[in-house]
């Protein structure tokens, strides 16, 4: 349970010290003739690596490079780029849709799951289980089988078209890791933390906001990132959800910009909208990697 | 930590309630409303979002339920004929099926084969993990819009390729079924590695010393303790690739459209096209639904009682 606050560093990259776990040694050997032996290790993970990386790397580059069709068709520049931020209503508009949907989605995930995480952790109460059952059980469910009455009930409540609506639904997918995570980030925290702030006159809700939530945090911090890139990403539920075109998420906006002008598909642009969308989640990747890692270490996709 | 990670406890079988420390008995009486009122919304989110609408897709498959006319009334059972009817049922669930068995083999296999190259810390191994998680930070959607452009026989480096070899990535059925499975198996890979470098993590140092000390090869430790070991493990990543697979959608709605001559058809695209393109009956779209939810309810318990048979023994 202290993986919560204390990520195991074996599994968590970029954490080279640590040492190798017995099992099958790897022959620590810096001699020409060892190296000769790790050779086909070498190749075949330097392979692996360019594989896993060079799409990547490939779309960056050829975003800014000179492509026929495209708007930047001689010398290399920004001009895909200029053609994706005068798409439609102008880029601007869906990355501030999609922004607005994460925000909402992570702030609601981390209140919803917080709450329920305290609660599930630290309570008795009548229905627990079943609630706590019901929550995971949103996982069984496939995505579409409740997209399309979501569709139906959102309409009803005069949701339909929003974005609210697209991160309310979201924050619902999100509940089942989220609650879980932090049910047991609760619970790898002993109840004597609480109960001596309660003898010092606290009570359950300055409790948690005064000394379990600093104790969580890394799992919040967990959560919040699970969600930010689920939300993001996300395209299915504002394909069914949402109609207005000034409304799209971005990864609604540059699927919806291949088939502009006649059919024919500026792959430039498109270059240019798959950097803008994977760019932020590169990044907060790379900086919160042991937070995500955390994630799979929780035992959250167990079971 | 070793708590969360011990292959020792069947994980797919076991309820997460059971998970509970024992818990000591609770200090006041009024604690339980306060619990409620902290789990009131999640218990508002589950209740509204996601239990309304599961009963609502039973009420819609039994009902005439045209998209833009709304519930008409009870029609019970004339959707369900008329969703195995559909043109592209069959087509779409052999479709389904297929990729699922091909990217589910792929997935494991490669992640755990990953997983095993990763395992022991390094500088180089630290970065190679990185590079292979890295896909797993990008959207299905934006992947499969990356790589739309590098199938692209205008716009991808292996354009002059293709053109000089005569071949395309998604131009015949096979071509595209496997250059979506390669997108698939290049955004999903690192995940499931991780997942296995969990599991791997949970097994015993000792054990591996004790096959070592009676000489079993580097095989024999692999096929009699690492993987019986791993079985919990492979139990859940098999589920959670399986039932992914099956309701795949945005890989193929972005990357092949269901094309070529509609060879690309997943089950979840045909409860898409029901609904929303075409036909708009949100009826047999709720029955299809309802057919997608029971069989895969049912292919979980038969993975989930097969696994854990395979354990007893």
């Amino acid at each position: 349970m202290t993986a919560l606050i204390e990520p195991p560093t074996t599994v968590a990259a970029g954490r080279p010290t640590e040492p190798p776990r017995g099992g099958r040694k790897a022959p620590r050997t810096t001699s020409l003739g060892g190296l000769a032996i790790q050779m086909p290790f070498w190749v075949l993970t330097a392979a692996l690596a360019v594989i896993f990386l060079y799409p990547l790397v490939w779309t960056a580059i050829s975003s800014v490079a000179p492509l026929a069709g495209t708007n930047q068709t001689d010398g290399w520049g920004l001009g895909n780029y200029i053609t994706l931020a005068n798409y439609q209503d102008g880029i601007l508009q869906y990355i501030g849709n999609s922004v607005f949907v994460s925000l909402l989605t992570v702030v609601l995930t981390l209140v919803i799951s917080l709450l329920g995480g305290y609660a599930f952790a630290r309570f008795n109460f009548r229905g627990k289980n079943a609630l706590f059952l019901a929550t995971i059980a949103i996982l069984m469910v496939p995505y579409a089988t409740l997209l399309i009455p979501l569709y139906v009930l959102l309409n009803m409540v005069g949701l339909s078209n929003s974005l609210v609506g697209v991160a309310l639904v979201l924050t619902m997918f999100q509940l089942p890791f989220s609650t879980f995570m932090m049910r047991i980030a609760f619970e790898s925290i002993p109840r004597e933390l609480d109960e001596a702030a309660m003898v010092d006159g606290c009570n359950s809700w300055t409790v948690l906001w005064k000394v379990l939530v600093p104790a969580v945090k890394p799992g919040l911090i967990t959560v919040g990132l699970f969600a930010f890139l689920a939300a993001w990403n996300d395209f299915m539920a504002p394909l069914i959800l949402i109609n207005d075109s000034t409304k799209m998420t971005l990864p609604l906006a540059v699927s919806n910009l291949r088939g502009q002008v006649q059919g024919v598909v500026d792959y430039g642009a498109t270059e240019a909208g798959v950097v803008v969308l994977a760019l932020p989640c590169i990044l907060l990747f790379l900086i919160l990697q042991r937070h995500y890692v955390r994630g799979f270490m929780s035992g959250a996709f167990k079971g | 930590m070793s708590t969360t990670v011990t292959p020792a406890s069947p994980p797919v079988a076991t309820t997460r309630t059971g998970r509970a420390p024992g818990r000591r008995r609770m200090r006041r009486s009024g604690n339980a409303v306060t619990g409620w009122l902290f789990a009131l919304p999640t218990a508002l989110f589950v209740v509204l979002l996601f239990l309304v609408p599961l009963v609502l897709v039973f009420q819609m498959a039994g009902s005439n339920w045209p998209l833009l006319g709304g519930n008409q009334g009870i029609n019970f059972p004339e959707n369900f004929p008329k969703a195995l009817d559909n043109r592209f049922f069959m087509d779409s669930v052999v479709f389904t099926l297929k990729y699922t068995v091909l990217a589910t083999v792929l997935l494991i296999g490669l992640g755990l084969g990953l997983a095993l190259l990763v395992q022991e810390s390094s500088r180089w191994k630290g970065f190679l993990r990185t590079a292979f998680l890295v896909p797993s930070a990008l959207g299905l959607a934006s992947a499969s819009l990356l790589f739309y452009v590098l199938y692209s026989p205008i716009a991808g480096p292996f354009a002059a390729l293709t053109k000089q070899w005569g071949f395309t990535f998604l131009g015949t059925p096979d071509a595209a079924l496997w250059s979506t499975l390669f997108l698939i198996v290049w955004r999903f890979a690192g995940f499931y590695m991780l997942l296995m470098l969990v599991g791997l993590q949970g097994i015993p140092e000792d054990v591996y010393e004790a096959a070592r000390i009676d000489g079993g090869s580097r095989w024999q430790i692999f096929r009699d303790i690492t993987i019986p070991l791993l079985k919990p493990t492979l139990a859940l990543t098999t589920v959670m690739c399986v039932t992914g697979s099956l309701l795949a959608f945005e890989q193929f709605y972005i990357l092949t459209k269901g094309g070529p001559d509609n060879s690309t058809i997943t089950v979840v695209q045909l409860i898409y096209n029901v609904a929303f393109q075409g036909p708009n009956n949100l009826g047999v779209a709720g029955a299809l639904s309802v057919i997608v939810l029971a069989a895969l309810v049912i292919i979980n318990i038969v993975q989930i009682r097969a696994f854990s048979k395979k354990a007893e023994d």
